[in-house]
């Protein structure tokens, strides 16, 4: 096991202080500390964050491994700050059983670059039909508590109903992707002049702000918990909001992407000479407008939107080099997430890197019922940290990525702040700002 | 670069009428001959000499224009041109004599492609040539039948011609600079 | 001009020039020998994704009137049905030796996805990109609609305070879109008459005025009513609930055609539907152009390439 002296970081809550990480917990806190044999890591004028949660992960393992693997996508995640990934169910085989989401945790833990929870699917196949063996995940050695057809919506009013009710049994919750299908089919992106005239099919916003609506009451009628993926247009924020206010037990994510990027990137109607259609900026949901950008902010800024998820989605380079209509949708997200928070909420003066702390790391680890992540500085906590160097500003290329995707939507693209360490269980795997090679960080 | 004036208005008007006569001494009379201008000054030269004619021998001056942008070898040597409308007199010019007109005279490829337009409008008796200017360095086995003067140049030498119509004055000057061919 | 790609972009200035070089196109085909050696040695390919044999032919036609050997690539029994991309069909096109690509695709934007790649070096020339644009079309309407009005004296005319009224499905056209951008750059007032559900969200930003009664748009005694082709599947996508309805209120039956202005010229893009947005005496009354439309396609079809395979490159010049 390493040992780690971290020397004058700067906690969420500004206060300054060193930690000692040793037997793969925070061992001590304080001033001046001293460790002999430890390795020293220099943190002055950087920031420590909890190990960063995401909720919402495609690690595309198993079935899909040109995409992505668990291995390759964890690589990404120690990479962009992160501890934990809830790695989605639209695998192939889907998790929707309780081998499944094992193997996709275990091999995670076999890697070690971070913890890798598996969402099982809420009905069989992804198909909408019927319930998947919730109860035999949930119970499994990947305790799986989040259930989820991400990339499909439970459309089925009865089916969503009875899923939320169900695993509500086993402390677990519904991640709803809210986009009604018949409102959506061949949608392309935001509906609206631009899509109309692009004469790309437009996604209305009403598809997604419908769905949302329809299951915060359903989720109020059963008295059970429910999560909105992805919220990407102000009426959903709305919604929420109401539902909140109402005391419904409903949580919502905002990806980074729809922080910072608006419908304009599909064609900048500001400079007619820079190419239209550009695939990288093909997302489900899509991107929208200026206006609902600012109220995610504002929505994530207040509380209502609960936590940051990245929707990490990567995809094999041919399925972006082509026709907009025929392109995948989806953009990878773990390597830049925090860059990205950064920078669309804490350089705007939104949030406090305490309120990044709460949306990035305790709150998803929460809603995943992700242990270890309630108090994270405390001697004794599990050793999930991230060192990040605020003042740091880089232009984002294909070099900043550590996954098998490229499908970032930020190339070329300035950000601020960098992961200078990651720490996973005690277990550095990124330090100095280089991501650590595997013998080392599966070995300890 | 200063432009040294070679051809005046008076120059120019005399070139003009002693090719007029020259035309129809050749054609023996101004029986079925056509005129036709190679835009865009050689259109303007073509309708003096037609005025010329027509004073010599009334209804002699008959004049159309020729566009021979589609008709060039060089499309991708040059910006692209537009081209301007081919008017052909109402009796075609099939068993006519087209005199060609342009303006300068010089590697004779706009020749060429007028010759090739023609054949594809029509079958002329004969077809002759009247120019301005020529000013050598011909890259093609062409002359002209009628030239109102000849200016030996060199090839980094551009040639002027100002036509009234369309410059608001007459004039022919050599510019000696580095510039590519007119 | 390097591609043709949408009319959203086009100045009024090129689209003139595009027009007036098709005056001249236009000439060749009233000689005796209808052909130019303009663009002899080089090779246009049509490369058609989406089946559409009236503009393949219409463009292979303006293709071998300025002889251009043309090579034509179509989707149906090729590799294309076998999955393969853009990308990789235009590569090989390129190895062969290709200058020019008329692309038929039924993905919008997808002409502007090839141009802006590093894929080929050729010119791209758009034939309709999904529901996005049509530029030729556009071009040739308005082609038509300046000789309609202004005869052997089109030349350098623009279509400022003309008039024309665009019926029927709007959302899916490719068509109108073009137009609706063209006609605009060129002056004339557009007014779009369809249901609301065949209406573009946001419309209300286009250079445009709308609205849902054609009876009241032909009382208003438009310059040109352009009928849109409507597509069958619509209905069942609960678009309009079937063709009578539709037909009576959207198309141009025979009374409507009865209380239009004598002057006032019918167009359509083709292929019709007789009887359903345009009746067989509209179709075929001495006010429809549609005929003109297909003859002039080929001369604006010949001046666009022309235009896309004449002139230095730019990019030989800026070295």
């Amino acid at each position: 096991m390493t040992t780690l002296l971290i020397r004058g970081a700067q906690l969420p809550d500004g206060t300054r202080t060193d930690l000692l990480i040793d037997g793969g917990v925070v061992a001590e806190r304080g001033d001046g500390l001293t460790k002999l044999g430890a390795t020293i890591v220099d943190a002055d004028g950087l920031v420590a964050l909890p190990g960063l949660v995401d909720l919402h992960t495609h690690l595309r393992e198993p079935g899909f491994e040109a995409s992505e693997t668990v291995l390759t996508g964890t690589r990404a995640a120690a990479a962009g700050g992160f501890t934990a990934v809830h790695a989605m169910a639209n695998t192939s085989p889907v998790q929707d059983t309780a081998g499944v989401v094992e193997q996709v945790a275990s091999l995670g833990a076999q890697h070690g670059y971070a913890t890798v929870r598996p969402v099982g699917a809420v009905t069989v196949g992804l198909a909408g039909e019927r319930l998947s063996e919730i109860g035999a995940m949930a119970r499994s050695r990947a305790a799986v508590r989040v259930f989820s057809d991400d990339g499909k919506c439970v459309a089925d009013a009865l089916l969503m109903r009875r899923a939320l009710e169900y695993v509500a049994t086993f402390d677990g919750v519904i991640a709803q992707h809210a986009q009604e299908p018949r409102l959506t089919e061949g949608a392309q992106m935001n509906e609206g002049a631009l899509s109309s005239e692009l004469g790309l099919a437009g996604w209305p916003a009403v598809a997604e702000e419908a769905i949302i609506a329809r299951d915060v009451l359903l989720a109020d009628a059963v008295g059970a918990r429910l999560h909105i993926c992805h919220l990407s247009t102000a009426g959903s924020v709305e919604v929420v909001r109401w539902a909140k206010a109402r005391g419904i037990r409903v949580t919502a994510e905002v990806t980074p992407h729809h922080l910072l990027l608006t419908e304009q990137l599909v064609a900048d109607a500001s400079d007619p000479y820079l190419p239209r259609y550009d695939a990288r900026f093909k997302v489900n949901p899509p991107l929208r407008r200026d206006e609902d950008v600012h109220a995610l902010r504002a929505a994530l800024a207040d509380g209502t939107i609960d936590i940051v998820a990245t929707d990490h989605a990567p995809h094999p380079v041919e399925t972006k080099e082509c026709a907009w209509q025929e392109a995948s949708f989806g953009m990878v997200g773990l390597e830049s997430a925090l860059s990205v928070v950064q920078a669309a909420m804490v350089d705007t003066g939104l949030l406090e890197w305490s309120d990044v702390a709460r949306v990035l790391s305790r709150v998803p680890a929460e809603i995943g019922r992700l242990e270890g992540y309630d108090a994270p500085f405390e001697p004794g906590s599990p050793a999930h940290l991230t060192l990040v160097d605020p003042a740091a500003r880089s232009v984002f290329g294909p070099g900043s990525l550590r996954g098998k995707g490229v499908n970032s939507p930020y190339f070329g693209r300035e950000l601020p702040g960098r992961v200078i360490a990651t720490i996973h269980a005690g277990v550095p795997t990124v330090l100095e700002g280089v991501l650590r090679a595997e013998e080392e960080v599966s070995h300890g | 670069m200063p432009a040294r004036v070679v051809l005046q208005q008076a120059d120019i008007a005399r070139a003009l009428t002693r090719i007029s006569h020259e035309i129809l001494e050749t054609n023996r009379g101004g029986s079925d001959l056509v005129l036709l201008g190679i835009p865009t000054r050689g259109v303007v030269l073509a309708e003096r000499i037609a005025a010329n004619l027509e004073r010599f021998e009334p209804g002699s001056g008959i004049v159309g224009s020729l566009d021979v942008t589609m008709y060039r070898d060089d499309l991708d040597r040059h910006p692209t041109r537009t081209p301007s409308p081919t008017r052909l007199p109402a009796g075609g010019i099939d068993g006519k004599t087209v005199v060609l007109v342009d303006d300068v005279l010089y590697s004779g490829r706009t020749i060429r492609a007028a010759l090739d337009a023609i054949g594809d409008l029509g079958r002329p008796r004969a077809v002759r040539l009247a120019v301005l200017v020529d000013r050598g360095h011909r890259e093609l086995p062409i002359r002209a039948d009628f030239v109102g003067k000849n200016l030996p140049t060199a090839v980094a030498e551009r040639i002027y011609v100002r036509l009234g119509e369309i410059d608001g004055e007459d004039a022919v000057a050599i510019e000696s600079s580095e510039g590519e061919r007119s | 001009m390097r591609h043709l790609l949408t009319t959203e972009t086009l100045t009024r200035a090129d689209a003139l020039a595009i027009l007036d070089v098709a005056e001249d196109m236009a000439e060749v085909a009233t000689r005796a020998v209808p052909k130019l050696p303009t663009l002899r040695g080089r090779t246009v390919a049509n490369v058609f994704f989406e089946d559409s044999t009236r503009t393949r032919l219409s463009f292979e036609t303006a293709a071998k009137r300025l002889s251009a050997d043309v090579v034509t690539f179509s989707a149906k029994g090729s590799s294309v049905s076998k999955g393969e991309s853009l990308k990789d069909t235009t590569q090989t096109l390129a190895a062969m030796g290709v200058d020019a690509m008329v692309l038929r695709h039924s993905a919008s934007g997808a002409a502007e996805v090839l141009a802006a790649s590093d894929w080929i070096d050729a010119a791209v020339v758009n034939a309709g990109d999904g529901t996005h644009q049509h530029p030729t079309q556009a071009l040739l309407d308005a082609f038509t609609l300046r000789k309609s009005l202004h005869g052997d004296a089109s030349r350098g005319r623009d279509l400022d305070g003309v008039r024309v009224t665009i019926v029927g499905d709007v959302l899916h056209s490719r068509v109108a879109r073009s137009n609706v951008w063209l006609l605009a750059t060129l002056g004339a007032h557009v007014h779009l008459v369809g249901p609301r559900t065949l209406l573009p969200v946001g419309v209300e930003t286009w250079p445009v005025t709308t609205g849902t009664d054609l009876d009241e748009a032909i009382a208003a005694r438009p310059d040109a009513v352009m009928m849109l082709r409507v597509q069958q599947e619509r209905m069942h996508a609960a678009y309009f609930p079937h063709e009578r309805e539709y037909s009576n209120v959207w198309g141009l039956g025979d009374d409507r055609l009865d209380r239009l202005p004598a002057d006032t010229i019918v167009m359509h893009p083709g292929p019709m539907n007789r009887g359903l947005e345009i009746s067989a005496r509209a179709a075929d009354s001495p006010r429809s152009v549609i005929l003109d439309q297909v003859a002039n396609g080929v001369s604006i079809r010949m001046a666009v390439l022309y235009l896309v395979l004449s002139g230095s490159d730019p990019r030989e010049a800026a070295a």
